[in-house]
């Protein structure tokens, strides 16, 4: 291996030992910075404030067994109290994958619609641009009163906010497909059918691809988040249980896990894409 | 009535932000008699590619009528294939789904599925690129892309071939092994074609008649070359040939002298 291609790599491990370092020094020296827990809410939480001054902010060996404790028994579910963290994540990634998948199954061929006539793109257009920038969580009291079920509206907040990128990729990819391609499908005297399967659709495959990988970003951001409002499963509430519970490891160790995942997802999308795009 | 035949065809662009018109083309008239090959030659800009495109039917003349073979020319068809300057082979399919785009499109009422499939090898084979037919376009050359292009064309049998600088991208090595082969397959199927073109050489070894024309904007017809030079023509006999001469010198004399292009 040449020394350009393990510099890297080195480099990122030693950033990653001065960030435990001094993490670890930050975190053991007594008295030393960090916010501490008040004494008073210590108190009401029923545990002593002496206790847990020195562990405010946990110590990368205390996060690192936790995260071994965490992992050891991932697939528990012996207790209904304490499930493990893997179905937490399964949860979450299968609300995710449910909204999600709906949301494809609305946007793409709406997207076609909307790109191969203007007309409608204009008609609609004002709706999408008004709920576009809608926080995904401002949706979520009223998906809670609609559906009265956390779940379901996890699944609703992720499909709309999984469904505008999606939207708006593959309707620029339809309206903006190369000339050259249009006219050759003219010149054959295509049918609109041969001309959306054979000409439109594969030219904008990149671009809906572009579209799905940033919405599915999005999805996981986003359910995390959704779930830590009235869930009763999923990593976003594992957050928000273990906060209450002052486990300050375990909220660290899933924070870590909802960034691995996130990047395994993002890395399949980019996988799917890369697959399905045509090279020139 | 001639079988392709341009008459009095004007083409204005609207001139963006203004109320003003561009004018390409002022009152072209044109007529091609079938088995011509006949050349349109001009500076860039001077619409030649403007007028190729109205004969394809790909755009609409502000004013004029043009006929093809008896029908007035109302939109594109595969009557009328076309060979882009750019190759524009569709990058998702191979070269052989190119070319059977086209066929499946012209045919397919008529011819069997393996009919269908024989024609469109049969014109890879053409281009010699038997060898190429499951290859994808980013896979081969510039040279053999253009090929396939041209495949793609001659495969739908069209009553008349358009040709868009279709060397134009090229080297002139593989712009050379090109143009012999046009020149063999023109010969083969007769066909009728109009090429843009603004290189003399390919002009005057391809061509029955080389239509010359004035700088734009309303570009006109400026004079038209009969070319007699006997077929089959080859590049290396008609190095030493006088009348390639001749045709060559009027050639650069319309578009060095009289037509200098006023470029900054």
């Amino acid at each position: 291996m040449s020394s350009a291609t393990w510099r890297p790599w080195i480099a990122s491990l030693l950033a990653f030992a001065v960030f435990i370092g001094v993490w670890h020094v930050l975190t053991t020296t007594p008295g030393g910075s960090g916010p501490g827990v008040d004494p008073e809410y210590a108190r009401l939480a029923g545990q002593s404030a002496q206790a847990q001054q020195g562990a405010a902010i946990p110590s990368p060996a205390m996060v690192g067994k936790r995260a071994v404790e965490l992992l050891w028994n991932a697939f528990d579910r012996s207790n209904p109290n304490n499930v493990g963290i893997a179905w937490h994540l399964l949860y979450s990634l299968g609300r995710v994958l449910l909204g999600y998948i709906i949301a494809v199954i609305v946007a793409v061929p709406l997207g076609f619609a909307l790109g191969l006539a203007p007309g409608l793109y204009q008609a609609l257009n004002p709706f999408i641009q008004v709920l576009r920038p809608v926080s995904p969580l401002a949706w979520m009291p009223l998906a809670l009163y609609t559906f009265k079920d956390s779940s379901v509206s996890a699944i609703f907040i992720i499909f709309i906010c999984a469904v505008w990128p999606i939207l708006i990729n593959t309707a620029v990819g339809a309206s903006n497909v190369r000339a050259e391609w249009v006219n050759v499908s003219r010149v054959f005297g295509l049918g609109t059918f041969r001309h959306i399967t054979h000409i439109i659709f594969p030219a904008s495959v990149p671009m809906i691809m572009t579209g799905m990988r940033i919405s599915v970003g999005i999805a996981w951001f986003v359910i995390v988040a959704a779930e830590m409002v009235g869930a009763q499963s999923g990593i976003g509430y594992f957050i928000w249980n273990e906060w209450n519970n002052l486990q300050i490891s375990s909220m660290i160790v899933a924070i870590v896990l909802i960034g691995l995942v996130g990047l395994c997802l993002d890395t399949i999308l980019a996988g799917i894409a890369h697959r399905l795009s045509f090279r020139e | 009535m001639s079988f392709l035949d341009v008459r009095n065809v004007t083409m204005r662009f609207p001139i963006k932000g203004g109320r003003e018109q561009f004018v390409a083309l002022d009152d072209v008239s044109l007529s091609v008699e079938p088995g011509q090959f006949v050349t349109l030659i001009g500076h860039s800009g001077c619409g030649k590619s403007t007028l190729l495109n109205l004969i394809a039917g790909l755009t609409v003349p502000s004013s004029g009528e043009i006929y093809c073979d008896g029908k007035r020319v109302k939109g594109p068809g595969p009557d009328r294939a076309v060979v882009f300057q750019s190759h524009a082979l569709l990058p998702w399919k191979t070269c052989l789904e190119n070319v059977m785009l086209g066929v499946r499109q012209v045919f397919e009422k008529t011819l069997s599925a393996e009919a269908l499939q024989q024609k469109a090898q049969n014109a890879l084979k053409m281009v010699h690129l038997e060898h190429a037919m499951s290859k994808y376009p980013a896979e081969i050359s510039g040279g053999m892309k253009q090929r396939v292009g041209i495949a793609r064309a001659l495969a739908i049998e069209p009553r008349l071939l358009l040709l868009d600088e279709p060397f134009g991208a090229l080297d002139a090595l593989t712009r050379a092994i090109l143009q012999d082969e046009l020149v063999r397959i023109v010969e083969d199927t007769r066909s009728t074609v109009v090429m843009v073109t603004h290189d003399i050489d390919e002009a005057i070894l391809l061509s029955d008649r080389i239509v010359m024309m004035t700088n734009g904007p309303a570009a006109r017809i400026g004079e038209v070359a009969v070319i007699e030079l006997p077929r089959p023509r080859d590049r290396i006999g008609l190095a030493t040939d006088s009348r390639f001469s001749e045709y060559r010198q009027q050639l650069l004399n319309f578009l060095y002298r009289k037509q200098r292009h006023q470029e900054s």
